[in-house]
């Protein structure tokens, strides 16, 4: 007999875009969470291909904390044209402005944290009841219990403890008033999956990705990038360093690894034989040993 | 590298009872195949020693949240990943004790192999005869039986031929069809991923060269086509004006273009025009590929229809008989009323009798005490407000597996094998 199966990849992806026409057939008002990292690029092209033909029938969202790098905009604005998309600003400077967050001050000073408010009060005046979010579960270990369809309490809150039993391939995204869900179609992706499938698939991620030069300076254990957002002390050196950007974040707080990675390949090769975690050099990771799980509490992504 | 493009993927769920192992085996994984980061290993290191631990505690790689880190024990099912170069592997870690009926029903129902973990102490307790039948319920294809702490028992092969031997008059009883055994030591690493020293009596293979190695291909209902329907997708443009296509996940057999099919429920027949993905149109598609159907007519279709081959058709039923777990804190109560979703579809439905209560430990059928509460497994009858078109679980989990959704909550309260 002949042999009918998938590889891993075509697994993955048969079961997200799965998820994705769930979500399209079970929601009335669904959006994509689109950061401009390679998650959620990837998400966007499952989405595409998922409802093909046809158009992406979710709008992107894109909470911007303005402290961006300049190549993440570019990116997006790119992908929205091409796609025909519908893209959708939650500014964190407007909320800051309308006295709704309050920045945070000092040196190591971010808006990872108050993002969180321009999210749900995005959610909250578009009336999203579905937001796709491009997280994995091997990312965090806050994160190995995470549902495909999250439910979050009227408050944009996730209790571990009250998550629906996920069985099989039935998803439940029955809400009462005022809820909402999170849904995660690459669930089951490791970092390894995410970087084969975009080399497989030959899909255009931000140069940020690829090694290159840039001034940095060295602060908390990694190489912070030089911009307007950043205070340099007098005794921080800014060094030109080549380097790459394993993950997408706010400028202020995303650290990049040495590497002379340049192509799509290398960038696998590099990964498999990574000895850190890909969010070890994020900042906001680091200040507790339980920090993604008090911010996801609270209703961040 | 190219090697990796090709893995294929291979999903277990680990069963045992307290102290059997379970995280030291899951951390020993995932350590001896280096798929743990220093980063993730240095925060381990450092809670161990926080805790005055001597060596590091492998087992704390697993631990998930912080409620449970707190109080030492693991309250839900969690998800791990790692890879070889020939397979992925997704396992769906479920906690020894607490709700164990209700995580391993869950991290079993999507799962191509049980591991099933023994103390060589012990022997065969009544948690593993649990654990078995829990298994052999949610039909997953494949069981392996770790008898853990080797070790502690001098390695001998008595030991493992006696719990051997034990497992095997047990599962007689059983509805399961491939079980095989491996004598390991999670903690000192025996038979995990390399070879043990200690045990040359043993023959078989390792535990990670079985699980890379098990055949998983007939794991899908190849034979009997079943489409449910997601979505329909009409682009409306002016280059797809009269595109119309059905989309879906493949829930079972083969489907090729020109096939005879029927729709259900409206019974209307036509013949598959093409089956399209994103890169154009595929031949033939099997379970579980998502694809997006189109037809030689216009037919009314929608979401929860099903498109199955004509000469091959599911049952259609409106009383269903099912083995129930129940998921829920609060049991089945009277009256209530329940949304049933099966496939895409969902009706309507009440509990219309509960057969017997089954006993998880010895199989035995309590036709006396019916009386159902959060983690009870039980036989049922259920009347759905309109037909849905089934298959046993046995012949195809996709079509044969149904949950019920409180109307008042909303909340996912009970998970159904089709009988
Ligand atoms: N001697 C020995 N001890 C083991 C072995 N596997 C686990 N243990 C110990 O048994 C205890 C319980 O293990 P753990 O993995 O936490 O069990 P779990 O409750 O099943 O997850 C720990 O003290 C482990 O170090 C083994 O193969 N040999």
């Amino acid at each position: 007999m002949k042999n009918y199966n998938l590889t891993h990849l075509k697994e993955l992806e048969a079961e997200s875009i799965y998820i994705l026409r769930e979500v399209a057939a079970q929601f009335q008002k669904p959006a994509i969470l689109f950061s401009g990292g390679k998650d959620s690029i990837c998400v966007t092209h499952l989405a595409r291909k998922a409802f093909h033909p046809a158009k992406i029938p979710f709008p992107l969202v894109h909470i911007d904390t303005g402290h961006n790098f300049p190549e993440t905009m570019e990116f997006r604005d790119n992908l929205v044209s091409e796609l025909g998309a519908k893209l959708i600003v939650g500014s964190v400077q407007k909320s800051i402005d309308d006295g709704r967050a309050a920045e945070e001050k000092g040196k190591n000073a971010s808006r990872n944290a108050i993002q969180t408010v321009t999210l749900l009060d995005t959610i909250e005046e578009h009336g999203f009841d579905a937001c796709i979010g491009g997280a994995r579960r091997d990312e965090e270990k806050a994160r190995a219990k995470e549902r495909f369809f999250s439910h979050r309490d009227e408050f944009g809150q996730w209790d571990p403890k009250n998550q629906r039993p996920e069985l099989w391939n039935i998803f439940n995204g029955k809400q009462n008033f005022g809820e909402h869900f999170r849904v995660f179609p690459l669930s089951n992706w490791t970092e390894m999956d995410v970087w084969q499938y975009i080399m497989a698939e030959n899909i255009e991620i931000p140069s940020l990705y690829f090694a290159h030069q840039r001034d940095v300076i060295w602060r908390n254990n990694t190489w912070l990038p030089v911009s307007d957002f950043i205070q340099i002390e007098e005794t921080e050196e800014i060094i030109n360093k080549k380097l790459r950007f394993r993950t997408l974040g706010d400028i202020t707080i995303t650290g990049g690894d040495e590497s002379d990675a340049d192509t799509l390949a290398k960038i696998v090769e590099e990964v498999a034989a990574a000895r850190n975690t890909e969010r070890g050099n994020r900042a906001d990771d680091k200040r507790s040993e339980t920090a993604m799980e008090d911010r996801k509490k609270e209703g961040y992504f | 590298m190219e090697g990796y493009l090709d893995m294929e993927l291979l999903r277990f769920t680990t069963a045992g009872s307290v102290d059997d192992g379970k995280s030291t085996l899951i951390g020993r994984l995932l350590y001896d195949s280096k798929s743990i980061f220093e980063d993730q290993l240095d925060q381990v290191r450092q809670t161990s020693e926080r805790r005055g631990a001597t060596e590091v505690d492998l087992a704390l790689l697993t631990d998930g949240l912080k409620d449970e880190r707190e109080q030492g024990i693991t309250i839900d099912v969690a998800y791990r990943y790692f890879a070889t170069p020939k397979r992925k592997f997704i396992i769906a870690d479920t906690p020894g004790h607490i709700q164990y009926t209700r995580n391993m029903v869950t991290g079993a129902s999507t799962a191509n192999v049980a591991l099933i973990l023994i103390d060589a102490r012990k022997g065969v307790i009544e948690q593993t005869c649990r654990h078995s039948i829990i298994a052999s319920l949610l039909q997953i294809p494949h069981i392996i039986v770790c008898i853990n702490k080797m070790d502690l028992v001098d390695y001998q092969q008595e030991k493992f031929d006696q719990i051997k031997n034990d497992f095997e008059n047990f599962a007689s009883k059983l509805d399961v069809k491939d079980v095989q055994f491996i004598p390991i030591s999670a903690l000192k690493g025996d038979n995990v991923v390399n070879r043990s020293d200690n045990m040359n009596w043993y023959e078989g293979s390792t535990l990670l060269y079985t699980l890379e190695n098990i055949h998983i291909g007939s794991d899908h209902n190849h034979i009997d086509c079943r489409f449910p329907v997601q979505t329909v997708i009409r682009p409306q443009t002016d280059e797809h004006h009269d595109y119309r296509g059905y989309a879906g996940r493949i829930a079972g057999g083969v489907f090729k273009s020109g096939d005879e099919i029927t729709v259900l429920p409206s019974g209307f027949t036509s013949k598959i025009k093409s089956i399209d993905i994103f890169e154009g149109s595929v031949i033939e598609a099997f379970a579980p590929m998502s694809v997006t159907i189109t037809l030689e007519d216009d037919i009314d279709i929608s979401r929860g229809d099903m498109i199955v081959r004509t000469n091959n058709q599911p049952e259609s039923k409106q009383d269903i008989e099912v083995m129930l777990c129940w998921l829920n804190n609060k049991g089945p109560q009277p009256r209530s009323k329940y949304t049933i979703r099966h496939t895409t579809a969902d009706a309507k439905a009440m509990i219309k009798e509960i057969r017997y209560k089954l006993d998880i430990n010895s199989l035995h059928r309590n036709e006396i005490d019916k009386n159902i509460s959060a983690n009870d497994i039980c036989r049922a009858q259920i009347r759905t407000t309109r037909p849905l078109f089934v298959d046993s679980y046995r012949k195809n989990r996709n079509t044969g597996s149904i949950i019920l959704v409180d109307e008042g909550t909303n909340e996912t309260v009970a998970a159904g094998m089709i009988i």
